[in-house]
Order: structure tokens, then sequence, then C-alpha cells
């Protein structure tokens, strides 16, 4: 399986920071606290792990242990996968 | 009568009962007042005054409601701020408002001391989550340490009911922000009348994921203190799952939303699953409900009453519908609250019967004093009443009546969009992307959507041999603007529309 920090830390730095932000994003700092991808920003991120690991995330995987730092998806996409 | 007056009568006559819950812990209205009363002190022995502006960039959290509390102890002017603000706008905003201090998250430090770099005005400033430290050349207080024991007691400033109260920033057609000047007055007056026609009561718990910075998740607060209720207080819609799960756990009984938060709640699919039994109170505004969406909240809290209101950061809240009214005329917004008057005027100010179009015209003890330092735009929104020295507000919006006098919203005077229930002007988004290289013309719009009510639109025209593509466009904005303004479309365009002048003309564009 391809890096799954690695992949998501590229999506992120494409899609929601800016410049040198990037360089401070740490694997376990939530997004939410650090204002970095919002209500919105977390549907678009679920579009993306769905469609890069080819899985369904549910209504009750929407949580922050599962998504709300490089650590948490990690996890989570491994466990889907 | 003082904003903070009820939470100390409540804290005096009922001081263990819960007025917060957040992130799972209890707080009673004595644990709020004491912060409250031990922060006041610290901010007046750093220096902070009556009617100094304290600025409050906070998610929502036990430390922005104890900081609204206390500043108003201190006699000082409470200035919440979006905690999605980014380090520009911030700076605008302490620049603007001559902010004395500043009261932050360590998260956000970072953002915190870009923002500082040129306000000169802010002396003190304290952070949540911090030890002690230094940021842009100010000492930096620990929030832990501002509410322990203080040194100095707290001498009460002699503060009446025209002192402001609280400022709060608006976007504007100019696309520079405004500062909406409330008095204690004004706010106790709006939260009073509004807590009566909602019937608020002391055993009442209420949801409230709105943001603090946002009029109508502070009142939920401010009404709250009023009737001795309860508070629980959630941080972001993100995680629809765990919205629901609090408000299960919690037995709610109030629900202020607005219509995306209502699509992203009644989205999950085990909805069904979650009680929600005590819940009887359910209120919108910030954007209209269409007729689907009243259908799908009734469906999901059947035994709720549901209360479809309008109003404006410039008077809090103008209208609501009485639920009975819901299944007459279900897009109405209602009629005037009590103690306050609302009326139509033409295009010359002249009163208009039901059954017309024209301004929205409200006459109260809720309307502000003014925009802060802005006395033009001030004069196009307050004018002068039949009563020498009252004014009256005069909102911008068009709206019909029917023959009994219910409002229908029918249009904004300016092209303000209203995105996910919140104000976006599409200048402050054209002025962000014109520092964007590689852009040679922008027009931000509004287009319909299905979950934002508008979703922020820009058509671009690039410079000749530049190449950006539309998700750096986006990328950009997050990084300058709050997320709800950044575009979700954007279209590449070799022209603009123009007028025979020759301005951008955005007629046409959608």
């Amino acid at each position: 399986m391809q890096d799954v920090k690695g992949t998501v830390r590229q999506y992120i730095l494409q899609n929601f920071l800016m410049g040198d932000m990037g360089v401070q994003l740490q694997d376990d700092q939530s997004f939410l606290d650090h204002h970095i991808i919002d209500s919105t920003g977390f549907i678009e991120l679920v579009t993306f792990l769905e469609a890069t690991w080819n899985i369904q995330v549910q209504d009750e995987d929407m949580i922050p242990e599962n998504l709300d730092s490089l650590d948490n998806i990690e996890r989570f996409v491994r466990s889907k996968t | 009568m003082l904003l903070h007056d009820w939470l100390e009568a409540h804290a005096s006559e009922q001081p263990d009962r819960v007025a917060l819950v957040c992130d799972s812990r209890r707080y009673s209205y004595r644990d709020i007042d004491t912060s409250a009363h031990r922060l006041a002190a610290t901010l007046q022995a750093h220096g902070v005054r009556r009617g100094d502006r304290v600025a409050l960039y906070l998610e929502n959290c036990v430390e922005a409601v104890v900081s609204i509390f206390a500043v108003l102890k201190a006699g000082a002017v409470f200035m919440p701020v979006n905690p999605q603000v980014k380090a520009d706008k911030l700076r605008y905003l302490l620049i603007d408002s001559g902010a004395r201090a500043l009261i932050s998250h360590g998260a956000l430090g970072d953002i915190v001391s870009t923002a500082l770099g040129d306000a000169a005005s802010v002396a003190l400033v304290i952070l949540t989550d911090c030890g002690e430290s230094a940021l842009a050349g100010r000492e930096v207080v620990p929030y832990d340490r501002a509410v322990s024991e203080p040194a100095h007691s707290l001498q009460p400033p002699p503060a009446i009911d025209q002192d402001l109260a609280s400022i709060i920033y608006t976007s504007g057609s100019t696309g520079e922000p405004k500062g909406v000047m409330l008095s204690h007055l004004n706010m106790t007056s709006a939260a009073t009348s509004i807590s009566t026609y909602l019937g608020l009561r002391g055993e009442d718990i209420i949801f409230n994921v709105l943001p603090l910075a946002f009029d109508y998740g502070l009142y939920q607060v401010l009404m709250a203190s009023r009737v001795g209720a309860s508070v629980v207080l959630h941080r972001s819609l993100a995680f629809p799952i765990r919205i629901l799960e609090a408000m299960a756990r919690e037995r709610i009984t109030v629900l202020p939303f607005v219509p995306t938060a209502f699509s992203m709640v009644l989205n999950v699919s085990s909805l069904k699953s979650f009680d929600l039994s005590c819940l009887r109170l359910v209120t919108n505004t910030a954007a209209a409900l269409s007729e689907a969406h009243i259908r799908a909240i009734r469906a999901a809290f059947p035994q709720a009453e549901l209360f479809s209101m309008y109003g404006l950061t410039e008077c809090k809240r103008v209208t609501y519908l009485p639920p009975d009214q819901l299944d007459v005329r279900p897009l109405s917004v209602g009629r005037g609250m009590p103690n306050e008057e609302v009326w139509l005027v033409d295009e010359n100010g002249k009163r208009l019967p039901n059954g017309s179009v024209g301004e929205l015209v409200v006459r109260g003890s809720n309307v502000m004093r003014g925009y802060w330092n802005k006395p033009q735009q001030t004069a196009q929104r307050l004018k002068p009443g039949d009563i020498p020295g009252e004014m009256y507000l005069y909102t911008g919006d068009i709206f019909r009546t029917d023959a009994q006098g219910y409002l229908y919203f029918v249009a904004r005077k300016d092209d303000i969009i209203k995105s996910r229930g919140e104000k976006v002007s599409p200048r402050e988004v054209e002025n962000v992307l014109y520092r964007l290289d590689g852009i040679l013309e922008v027009a931000v719009i509004g287009v319909p959507d299905p979950v934002l009510g508008q979703a922020v639109k820009a058509f671009v025209v690039l410079k000749p041999g530049c190449e950006l593509t539309a998700r750096e466009i986006i990328r950009f904005c997050l990084g300058h603007l709050e997320s709800f303004m950044a575009p979700k479309h954007v279209e590449f365009v070799p022209q603009l529309p123009r007028t025979d002048t020759g301005k951008i003309s955005k007629r046409g564009l959608g």
C-alpha cells in the first residue's frame, strides 16, 4: 500500500495550505484545532480518501478519531483496506 | 440593566445550576461568574479601562464565554472575532477597532503574532494553553493565570446601559468589514424580546454549534444567562455524528441552527437512532428554509416547534414566524418581535401599506448605535426618526408583505452573498484575488447551492501567458479569507461583460 500519510499530506498542501504553513503540518496535529480544514473541507477530504483507496466512508466513520490528523487517517485507511 | 447583570444574578441565586457544558465538562453559574470576575480584575490590572475594546479570537469554548462576561465586568467592549479569520483580516480588525487587548488560543499563536505586527494599540495578549512568553513584543499572560486569584481586586467601573457592550464586525459591500456598535441596552433589549417570544425557560438546555463570533451563536449564551438555562457548546459541524451524540446525551431542548447545519445533520443515515425526544424548540435564521427543508425538519423532530426568523447584526433580530403560522405561510419570516416596530418604505422613504414591496425599516431599542469609525456608512443605515434623537435602521433588504402584514424576503439592495448563513462581500473576495499574481480581472457572485444556500463563484480573466488552476485560486483564498468566503467554483473566461461606462457588469454571469 502506498504511503498514506505522504499522499494525504500532499493533498492537503495542494488543496488547503498556503506556502510554508505546510512545513508545520505535524503527523499528530488536529486539522480542526489548527484551522487547516473546516467542516466542508472534511467532506472534500473524505471524497479524496474514497477515490484514492477505493473505500467507502460511512456516516459513522466521520469522527475525529478517524479523520482529524495524518496519524488518524493512516490508521483509518489501513483498517478499511 | 447591564448585559452581565443576569449572569451575576443567577450566580448568586442558583450558583450550582449548570450554565455551560463544553467538551463534556460542566460549569456552574458560579464557576463562570467567578472566572469572569477574576479575568476582569486581570484585564483591569493590565490597563484595560471602561470603553476599551478587547478582541476575543476564540473557538466555541468555556474561555470564550468567560471572556465575554469578563470584558463586560471590566466595563470594556468585547469584540468577537471568528477564529477562521486569517492574519491579514485580524490585523485589520485590531487596527480598525483600536483594540487594547486580545484573548486567543496558544494554537493560533502564529496568526496572532503576524497580526499584532503593526496593531500598536494592543498592549495585552492572553492565550490559552500557553506558558509565560512574549509575542510580537507584548507580554503574554497565560489564560490559566489570568483566571486564578488575582493580586488586585476588581474595581467595578461606573458603567451604564448606554455604554457599548460589544462591537461585532460584519461584511460590507465596500469590502471593508464594519464594526456594529451595540450598547448594553441594545443587547439586553434584543435578548429579552427573543427569549420572550421563544418562551425560553430556566430548565432549557440549548445546543450551540454556531460560532460565538456570529450574533446568532452569541445570543444563545446571552439568552441562557437571562433565563438561567444551560448551554451545550460545540465547536464544529465537521463531525455530525458527534453533534447528534452530544444532543442526545445532554437531552437538549432547544436547537438553534442554520440551513447548512440542518442539511449536514439531517443527512446522517442513523439519525433516527438518536433519542432527541426532549427537543421542544428548533429555530432557523441567517438564510431562509425551503419548504423541503421545513418538511424534513418536522419529520426528524416531530414534537418540536419550528421558528423561522430573520435578522441582521445591526439590530440582532427583526422578525419571527409563530410556529402555528408555518403551515399557513411557510415561506414567510413572520412579523416584528416584541418591543419593536417594523415597516416597509418606498424609494422616497414613504411608509407602504400591507401587500407592498419595499425596504424594511426597523425601530426599537435593539437598533445599533452605528458602525465604529464609519460615519458615512452609518448615515446610510441609520436615519432620523419622528422623535428627535431617535434613529431608524434602514436594513437594505427588500421584502414584500401579505395582506396580514407578514413579511417575505425578496432581495438585498446590495450584492452581499449569503453562504452557509454568513455574509460574504464579493468585493472582499475580489480584493484578495487581485493580490494573486496572474489574475487580470475578477468578478465574484453568489450562485444557488443546495447545502450552502449560495456558493461563492469567481469569474477569472488571467493575464496573458499566465497559468493558474481553479484549485490554486481556491487555496490562495483559503489562506487569506475565512473558509466560507473562499470560492467553491472558479470559471476562467476570456473577458468580463462591461457596462456602457466600462465598469465590470455582473449581470448575466452565473
